[in-house]
């Protein structure tokens, strides 16, 4: 049984990447999985590595891994020249303007937690409010939420319309209550691929007074980052879905604000001085990175900022942009399909349930067809609350993807179809 | 596609489309709801016991279609049944859908399940129900989770 060809025949790529250089550079797709060729669509959850990156980590601790700044040592000082260089590629990324403002963590979540704590449990007390939206991960839902509790502040959270676009009125209505003390919200959201207007939602609390955070952990990968141009004090993101390794993720802030702060943990490396009376603590970035971080782990990270930005940013978003343009139509034809998340501005993903069956068993046929995507809340499950379903599928682009690997998931989802008739 | 049919048999496909005993029990002597937090499903279940007996079961909820159809299938094969056998039943149905062992001839329609044991995120979803059986009957006020 095939889809109907109502469409015409797929033309050529428009996009101008050598997508078969770029895929040999990942030896993890060239497998077969239950005997088919792996189409992997799973990469808002986690993207795979190119070979660049895996060779970074493994020369870190084939060639000169000890720990870094505090050995006297050639291969101490080698892993902090490569440790600092990675923060200095991740400054570059982001256009900050210091390196003092890039503090490396273990993930976004630990990112988003770090400010809660910190810039929380100075700034935000009993009566205050924190600003987030309907369309939060849980990881930039529960921080404040645990916040809230400590503090007695309150959570306030913006709604959006059934496309997945957030209503600024009511987000500007929210602002005006004249207690909103920090405003957080997703740029890339991974349960809708909404692409939300970041600089204009900054520019309305500022306007305000209001210090914002961006969750930036599905943004990064897709679309060219400016923290300096949006202006944002806090923008978080993690390593593992923009091509590098899982275990270390990013906060940048603003160099005023993280100096006013209180550390996030205490211990080794986040230090000045310390004696039983008193400790003085580091400069930063230090001060947030107590303990010996994930040395193999940010190098990777640069590896993987160096390999994408060889692409470049714009042609990945023209590439992926192609992939959404071709997906969504061939989608919509199947019978019973529903897309959750239609934004204007919207990234390579595709969020939908089907008439009848549920997301599981969507992802359990596709994945004996070699299609791996996710089904399941996405961890947003406000925003399964918001459209009620219990649950998705989504199928969601990398770099390496393919119109072809588009046509795999449609002609597997058409087999759910006969399978469920 | 072969394979698929092993765990999307007839049977279950038409359980998940037709649920048995798919309602609310007005005034049951227990129930319980049951999550799987990987997906966020939820079902409820519903027993009237009378003199150690399963007079009654339903269940309402949504789900996939290995725990709707594990749900409906449960729930016709324990009508009737003394509630003393219904851990023996679950301990032999949890064997069938997570080992290799040869489906036993007491547990009927419910070796159609079978298939799960090969794809083992699913098994979560074919015991859900049995969980919140097991919880209802142990009056627990909290919906149990399958992990
Ligand atoms: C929008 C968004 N924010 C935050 C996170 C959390 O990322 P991590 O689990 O790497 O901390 C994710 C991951 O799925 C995400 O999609």
């Amino acid at each position: 049984m095939n889809a109907p060809l109502a469409l015409s025949a797929a033309p050529v790529a428009a996009s101008e990447l050598d997508l078969a250089r770029i895929r040999a550079d990942f030896p993890i797709l060239r497998q077969r999985v239950h005997g088919k060729p792996l189409v992997y669509l799973d990469n808002a959850a986690s993207v795979q590595k190119p070979k660049a990156v895996i060779d970074a980590i493994g020369e870190c601790y084939g060639g000169y891994y000890a720990n870094i700044h505090r050995g006297v040592h050639l291969l101490s000082e080698r892993s902090t020249s490569a440790y600092e260089g990675a923060r200095e590629k991740v400054r570059a990324f982001l256009n900050a303007a210091s390196v003092q403002e890039i503090i490396f963590t273990r993930n976004a979540t630990e990112s988003i937690n770090l400010v809660a704590s910190s810039f929380g449990s100075q700034r935000i007390g009993a009566g205050d409010e924190i600003v987030i939206t309907g369309m939060e991960h849980h990881s930039n839902i529960v921080p404040w939420q645990l916040l809230c509790e400590r503090s007695g502040a309150t959570l306030k959270v913006v709604p959006f319309t059934d496309a997945g676009e957030l209503i600024l009125e009511e987000y500007e209505r929210l602002l005006d209550s004249g207690r909103v003390k920090l405003v957080a919200f997703v740029h890339l959201s991974n349960a809708l691929g909404t692409i939300n207007p970041v600089k204009t939602l900054i520019e309305l609390a500022h306007a305000r007074g209001i210090p914002v955070l961006v969750d930036g952990a599905q943004s990064v990968p897709h679309l060219a980052v400016d923290v300096r141009e949006l202006d944002c004090e806090f923008y978080a993101f993690s390593s593992h879905k923009i091509y590098g390794p899982s275990g270390v993720g990013v906060l940048y802030g603003k160099k005023a604000l993280l100096e006013a702060m209180p550390p996030y943990q205490g211990g080794g490396d986040m230090i000045q001085m310390v004696t039983f009376e008193k400790t003085e603590y580091a400069d930063l970035p230090n001060k947030f990175e107590a303990g010996t971080p994930n040395i193999a782990g940010v190098i990777g990270l640069g590896a993987a900022l160096d390999w994408l930005n060889a692409i470049g940013l714009d042609a990945v978003a023209a590439h992926e942009h192609d992939l959404l343009e071709y997906a969504t139509p061939r989608l919509n034809e199947i019978p019973g399909l529903k897309i959750m998340g239609t934004a204007r501005d919207k990234a390579a993903l595709a969020a939908f349930t089907m008439q009848g069956i549920h997301p599981h068993d969507i992802g359990t046929i596709l994945d004996r067809e070699g299609v791996a995507i996710r089904a399941g809340h996405h961890c947003a499950q406000p925003v399964m609350q918001r459209y009620g379903v219990p649950a998705t599928a989504r199928a969601s682009f990398a770099v390496y993807n393919t119109r072809d690997e588009v046509d795999a998931l449609v002609a597997a989802l058409w087999k759910v179809k006969e399978l469920f008739e | 596609m072969s394979d698929l049919r092993d765990l999307y048999q007839e049977v279950i496909l038409d359980h998940n489309k037709r649920p048995r005993n798919f309602r609310v029990l007005p005034q049951p002597t227990h129930k319980a709801d049951g999550v799987n937090p990987l997906c966020g499903d939820r079902i409820s279940v519903f027993l009237d016991i009378e003199d150690g007996v399963i007079k009654d079961i339903a269940f309402q909820g949504a789900g996939c279609a290995i725990s709707s159809a594990s749900a409906s299938l449960m729930t016709e094969a324990l009508k009737g049944k003394p509630v003393k056998d219904i851990e023996h039943l679950f301990e032999a149905f949890h064997n069938v859908v997570t080992t290799d062992c040869e489906c036993p001839r007491g547990l009927g329609k419910l070796g159609v399940l079978a298939g799960v044991r090969d794809y083992p995120s699913r098994v979560k979803c074919a015991t859900l129900a049995w969980h919140a059986v097991r919880a209802a009957l142990e009056q627990r006020k909290e919906a149990v989770a399958t992990e």
